[in-house]
């Protein structure tokens, strides 16, 4: 008896290699092929390009001498290589190899003018941030080195060097009954300070290393006094910055030197200024009055980081325009297969269903980065050229600061381009796609730069919206020891760089995972 | 035009998101104004801000509501291909467009009034807790106020022209997603473009053209004159685009195949 089994049919073809390269491959067909994706997509990035170069062909500055048209300065540059605001009244003598300079503050007392409310009048006060103090500097040039140790007018003691880096010391305010005692050491190229309120007992406030600083330096003692910053709503949006003259006069006693120092005459100067306002002119000019061992030093300005110039990240506020192409295209490259009922073939081909907005977000993200990383290197590199010789000047910063804000830019498209395109695959529609990823993105970011929303409002919905990411375009630092309008419209983020963009990644991310899931339990 | 009315009605009332999206725009619009006149506080040396339109502050988001419930009326027809039904049906293809046009102007007016209403209210409970009192010379925004109506009806008639705006761009665009594109990015991006141009004549001339800049001049009761237009002139502006967006969308929707 034989039984007769019946072997099922096998295809003779080799089984069909299941690999993510070719659903790569095949979502980059699909895009490739689609006309108006790609012109979209190059849109995208010609808006970016045309917008910055219309931005910095639109931005002038000339320099006069009266009616005489000049060149405008170049303003100084510090060790670290950062544009600095480096004015201030110097007392000063030379002093050659080690060496230590020892004084005593009794009082600092100021002015400022036109203050608000009304504007009208000067009166006396000192601005926060007002200075005086010991001084050890490379010469008298505009962002040469230096360590200084000084008392502030609400900030107390402080050690600062080389216009960014800044140590507190002991809080107080400097008054006849209340001394500081201030001694700056050098040896080498270390700079020590040393703080007391009697002259005998000292406590150490803090060391400055100054690479590379010369044998013979200038040392003495100095006064400055930023500008008084006041912010006032901008009719049209965005807010008005105005910074006014302040002068600050500190009095000195008890000072004493040690090493080889100079003889003769202290030097005066007013370094980085002019001393031209009316004030200046008419009442108190900056200087030195000097009698029977106290010494009198009147001055204004600052020893600071300085943002006097255009900052290359606002070449790039058309991204902002780019985005909202980038994300219409991200959100069709999905939608529109829904629509055509292509999505049915796409699954049928490539079965394992989660692969697909991976892949899809895969190719998005690429084609966008690489169009946006063309986008900004153009408009960075000509952007640059064109502002100065507009007679602009741009604000140095190291190539590694240069590379992030052009890359950084790039991601940024890349990365809305992947949570647009979840939020397609999760919508399947493609205006509550467009629409989430507005409200997300490009809503809060315009919210906390253009309009009414107060500075603590605006700086949380940069740090919890996807707009966050646009921290990746921030190039200059915000310093604690700096007054300034540290807010969003100026180009402060509340996050930092890298920070930020994760937030934007992680919204993509989640957006992306959600996207994988409900592609795999729904009904295509 | 009646059977085109109801036709319309009929389709906008089934769809599935119009309620939702009606409730959202009141929703969004009053929370966020809420939440602006919240997050705003006025010193008792006094400050620039304009109460009133601080309190009418999230028809700044709710205009986005506005255009998602417009361009799909016409743009999810062509998505679907029921366009071709519709056209098929009433072969009077301007009438089809104006009938959709006054359903969209009349349900946003509606919810815009319920919208508007409300975030007044809301900035009358909540400004005086931040130092926007009488005592302070700030009036509370108040509908007897001349000002203030106007600022408040100008709102509602605001969003209806967004409305009408979005449905024309959306007619003349066809695809929803680059509609909602171009709607949004007009409104939002002209503003933004005024803060980059560092010219103050070009800035004030792009105030001027900017939809969402000069038609929100309506919301303005305080210092009108450093405004670049008077309110009502500013509302014409985005009643212009409106008008120029729905003779676009009219002209290519006669023209075109579908």
């Amino acid at each position: 008896m034989t039984t007769a089994t019946g072997t099922p049919y096998r295809s003779a073809l080799p089984p069909g290699r299941d690999r993510f390269a070719h659903l790569l491959r095949s979502e980059w067909t699909k895009f490739r092929t689609v006309r108006g994706w790609v012109i979209t997509t190059t849109i995208a990035a010609l808006v970016v390009a045309l917008l910055g170069l219309l931005f910095a062909s639109g931005s002038r500055s000339t320099c006069g001498i009266g009616p005489i048209e000049v060149a405008c300065p170049t303003p100084p540059v510090g060790p670290d290589g950062e544009a600095v605001d480096d004015t201030f009244y110097f007392v000063h003598r030379s002093l050659t190899g080690d060496g230590d300079i020892t004084v005593r503050l009794t009082s600092m007392t100021g002015i400022i003018t036109y203050p608000p409310p009304d504007h009208d009048e000067i009166v006396p006060g000192l601005v926060p941030w007002a200075k005086a103090g010991v001084i050890v500097k490379d010469g008298t040039r505009e962002g040469s080195a230096y360590a200084a140790l000084m008392a502030t007018a609400r900030h107390g003691v402080r050690m600062q060097h080389n216009f960014t880096h800044d140590t507190a010391g002991r809080p107080g305010v400097v008054s006849p009954a209340s001394p500081r005692w201030l001694r700056l050491t050098r040896s080498g190229d270390t700079l020590t300070g040393y703080e007391s309120a009697d002259g005998t007992r000292w406590t150490k406030v803090g060391t400055a290393r100054l690479a590379g600083l010369p044998a013979t330096v200038q040392v003495g003692l100095f006064v400055a006094s930023p500008g008084d910053l006041t912010v006032k709503q901008g009719s049209l949006g965005g807010s008005i910055e105005q910074v006014r003259f302040t002068q600050a006069t500190a009095v000195f006693d008890h000072l004493s030197l040690r090493g080889a120092t100079s003889p003769g005459e202290w030097s005066r100067q007013g370094v980085g200024r002019t001393g031209d306002t009316d004030w200046e002119r008419y009442h108190r000019p900056a200087g030195l009055e000097e009698s029977g061992g106290t010494f009198t030093v009147t001055g204004s300005g600052d020893m600071a980081p300085s943002v006097d110039g255009h900052q290359i990240e606002r070449l790039l506020t058309g991204a902002l325009a780019g985005l909202i192409v980038v994300i219409v295209v991200a959100v069709m490259f999905v939608t529109a297969e829904y629509r055509r009922g292509l999505i049915r073939t796409t699954l049928l081909a490539g079965p394992r269903r989660g692969r697909m907005p991976v892949a899809k977000a895969v190719v998005i993200a690429a084609v966008v980065f690489v169009a946006g990383l063309a986008a900004a290197t153009v408009t960075v590199v000509f952007g640059r050229r064109i502002l100065v010789a507009n007679g602009n000047h741009v604000l140095p910063m190291s190539w590694l600061t240069e590379v992030r804000v052009i890359a950084g830019t790039a991601a940024l498209f890349a990365f809305t381009a992947v949570f647009a395109l979840a939020l397609g695959a999760l919508f399947r529609r493609g205006v509550a796609a467009v629409i989430t990823a507005m409200v997300t993105i490009v809503v809060p970011f315009i919210l906390a730069t253009a309009s009414v929303l107060p500075d603590g409002a605006a700086q949380w919905l940069l740090r919890l919206t996807p707009a966050a990411g646009f921290a990746i375009q921030q190039t200059m630092p915000q310093y604690a020891h700096v007054l300034r309008h540290y807010v969003p419209a100026a180009g402060y983020y509340p996050l930092a760089p890298w920070a930020g963009l994760a937030v934007l990644g992680g919204y993509a991310a989640l957006a992306l995972g959600l996207a994988v899931f409900r592609v795999r339990r729904r009904d295509a | 035009m009646r059977r085109e009315l109801h036709a319309e009605w009929t389709k906008l009332r089934t769809l599935r998101g119009t309620g939702p999206l009606l409730l959202a725009l009141v929703t969004l619009t009053v929370a966020v104004s809420a939440l602006a006149a919240g997050a705003v506080s006025c010193p008792p040396t006094g400050c620039d801000h304009d109460p009133v339109r601080l309190s009418l502050f999230g028809v700044q988001v709710g205009q986005a509501i506005v255009a998602v419930l417009a361009v799909p009326t016409i743009s999810g027809e062509y998505g679907t291909g029921m366009i071709r039904t519709t056209l098929a049906a009433m072969p009077r293809r301007t009438t089809v467009l104006a009938a959709k046009a006054a359903i969209l102007a009349g349900l946003t007016l509606v919810a815009g009034t319920i919208a508007v209403l409300a975030s007044v209210l809301a900035g009358r409970l909540v400004l005086p807790g931040n130092g926007f009192t009488p005592a302070h010379g700030h009036l509370l925004p108040s509908l007897a106020d001349g000002p203030t109506l106007r600022a408040a009806a100008g709102s509602v008639l605001y969003l209806a022209l967004i409305a009408l705006l979005s449905l024309g761009i959306a007619t003349a665009v066809r695809d929803s997603a680059a509609a909602i594109g171009v709607v949004l990015g007009l409104l939002y991006l002209l503003p933004l473009m005024g803060l980059v141009v560092s010219d103050p004549d070009w800035q004030r001339l792009l105030w001027r053209i900017s939809p969402m800049s000069a038609g929100l001049a309506i919301q303005a009761t305080k210092n009108l004159a450093t405004l670049p237009l008077t309110p009502w002139a500013g509302l014409g502006v985005l009643a212009a685009w409106a008008a120029a967006a729905l003779l676009g969308g009219g002209l290519s929707l006669r023209l075109r195949d579908a």
